[in-house]
């Protein structure tokens, strides 16, 4: 069966699509603010999922993507003049690239070899665009309030930058379910259930792992590029944020590594979650202890997230949770 | 001849695993390789199917030099291999662990075929009724046919069986058997690797013997059982004798 063919290959896709346009029609600028927040954590839970979910690695680096590429991104529409849709896809690009370059080197480790590579690349990152000219070294780069009014002002600029974000989580969300069902994806998931057995079996493990380590960066790139245009300025402390790596990879773990809807479901749900405790003084200190020790109870006890739990429990639902 | 190998050697370290391995199988054939434990049989499978690379030597592949290929290219050219311990890919299902030998084996099916190969091929050994089930949920035995049935399904030209029917009781040895034939009667040709010794000498037409790395002895079953060396090989080991003797 065509995976699209399914009703669960529909539902997120559905959802996703019917939300974004809400807003846009809503027009309202907190929700639009808030909803952005939110996608941008779909975006980036849905696209480390293809390497984590269907491959098996297990990255902190996933944020580099975000921050590499949206640096270059934002270095094509500030200092180049390119326009955001170009430039962003420009943003994506190298973070693709990049993917597939360190693939070559890193891909070959495995296990907690390779996720602790991931940490040392985000440090190399920071430190690399810290002392980096072109890209402002440690403060930066800002767009000048003039190249708003190319968008029709800083307003409509923002909801410009909505629209683009919310397409591109809807572009992460069909090509994780497309992985999903398609032959490649197959590979993937042998490959993350036993490597060594995968290549007796012919999967070309060192191509495959690579095409989903650069899919899974090529989307970061572009929406780290819509983030810092959103703000205005880019500088390595918010673009190389290790946490924000971990907080995906809690996001995966909630939602169900694996599936499509889990990892959108977790950052919705973990994102809510976060925002309440960000308001209560006593968690706000202690919010990324939290993130861990939730990390820690969701491997001890629900190791296959709830998306993976529902479809354990009751097996009906399968066809519709995908 | 379909394989040829040619002067193998492999090293680990100082373990000098084989030793100038050399033999061919026609094809067709059913090629039995028996040997003590250590001998070298299952390294001499991974250097047939590219886990690693021989130290020296070759393996000619219809004609074709495969030495030191990675694994998934030989599985491509169509060699597969059952292991000696099972290795299901535990959360995909029954059906999908044998889509994955027939989407990326010898035929490189696309998904739909695959699907349809995995059904026929499980049918085969025996799983029809578990396709749906997660390869992680069923038993040894199940396992067992798992492995071979993946195997199968990458529609291989060559097929490696390590010890496919240990911990198996007899019926389900029988059973094993009789599906075996059956593969070689599909124009299978199949090397096998096994310590249950009736078992062996009942269906290869002709068989090997491996010890400390060396190939001690050939020919066809009655005349390798009856081999004063193979039977000095095994005296070092008294249940591997009685084996041999046939129990
Ligand atoms: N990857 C490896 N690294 C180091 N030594 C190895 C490796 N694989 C096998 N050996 C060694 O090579 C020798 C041959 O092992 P092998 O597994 O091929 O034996 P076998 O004939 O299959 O035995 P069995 O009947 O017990 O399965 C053993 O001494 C084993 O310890
Ligand atoms: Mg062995």
């Amino acid at each position: 069966m065509r995976p699209w063919a399914r009703l669960g290959f529909w539902l997120p896709l559905g959802a996703v699509f019917v939300w974004g346009l809400v807003v846009l029609l809503l027009r309202e600028d907190t929700l639009r603010e808030t909803t952005f927040t939110l996608m941008m954590f779909v975006g980036m839970a849905s696209s480390l999922n293809i390497l984590l979910g269907y491959t098996g690695y297990v990255s902190f680096g996933h944020i580099v993507f975000f921050g590499l590429g949206g640096y270059f991104g934002f270095y094509l529409l500030s200092q180049q003049g390119l326009w955001l849709l170009p430039a962003a896809v420009g943003g994506g690009i190298l973070s693709g690239v990049l993917a597939g370059l360190l693939g070559l080197a890193v891909l070959r480790l495995r296990g907690a070899y390779f996720a602790l590579a991931t940490i040392g690349i985000n440090e190399a990152a920071r430190a690399f665009v810290s002392n980096f000219g072109p890209f402002g070294g440690a403060t930066g780069l800002f767009v000048n309030f003039q190249a708003y009014q190319a968008y029709g002002g800083a307003g409509p600029a923002l909801w410009t930058t909505f629209m683009y974000l919310w397409l591109v989580t809807l572009a992460v969300l069909l090509v994780s379910a497309l992985v999903q069902g398609s032959r490649f994806g197959l590979g993937l998931m042998a490959i993350r259930e036993d490597e060594d057995a995968a290549m007796v079996m012919g999967v070309a493990a060192p191509r495959a792992k690579t095409i989903a380590f650069m899919l899974s960066a090529f989307f970061p790139g572009i929406i780290g590029t819509l983030y810092f245009f959103k703000n205005g300025n880019v500088e390595p402390g918010d673009a190389f944020q290790l946490h924000m790596s971990i907080e995906a990879l809690v996001m995966i773990m909630l939602g169900g590594q694996g599936t499509v809807v889990g990892p959108a479901l977790g950052a919705v749900v973990y994102q809510g979650l976060r925002g309440y405790l960000l308001t209560s003084p006593l968690f706000k200190s202690l919010h990324l202890a939290m993130a861990g020790l939730f990390l820690l109870l969701i491997v001890l006890f629900v190791p296959a997230g709830a998306v993976g739990w529902l479809r354990h429990r009751f097996p009906r639902l399968r066809k519709v949770l995908t | 001849m379909i394989l040829e190998v040619h002067h193998i050697t492999k090293r680990f370290g100082g373990l000098q695993a084989l030793t100038d391995v050399s033999f061919g199988l026609k094809e067709g054939e059913i090629l039995g390789l028996i040997g003590p434990n250590g001998a070298g049989k299952t390294t001499l499978f991974n250097v047939l199917n590219g886990v690693f690379p021989p130290n020296r030597g070759q393996v000619i592949f219809r004609g074709e030099d495969i030495t030191g290929l990675p694994p998934y290219e030989v599985a491509r050219r169509g060699i597969a291999r059952a292991y000696q311990v099972v290795r299901p890919l535990n959360e995909l299902t029954v059906r999908e662990n044998v889509m994955v030998g027939a989407c990326y084996g010898r035929e490189a099916l696309p998904l739909a075929q695959a699907a349809r190969v995995a059904d026929e091929v499980l049918a085969t050994v025996g799983l029809a009724g578990r396709a749906e089930q997660l390869a992680g949920s069923l038993n040894v035995a199940q396992k067992k046919r798992l492995e071979m049935a993946r195997a199968l399904g990458s529609r291989p030209y060559l097929l490696l069986l390590d010890e496919v029917l240990a911990g198996l009781n007899p019926s389900e040895i029988a059973a094993m058997l009789d599906t075996i034939r059956a593969i070689r009667e599909g124009g299978v040709t199949i090397l096998m690797i096994e310590h249950v010794m009736q078992a062996v000498m009942s269906v290869s037409d002709r068989v090997i013997v491996l010890d400390y790395g060396q190939l001690i002895a050939e020919g066809s079953p009655e005349e390798v059982v009856n081999n004063p060396q193979v039977i000095e090989a095994y005296l070092g080991d008294p249940q591997m004798t009685a084996r041999l003797m046939g129990e």
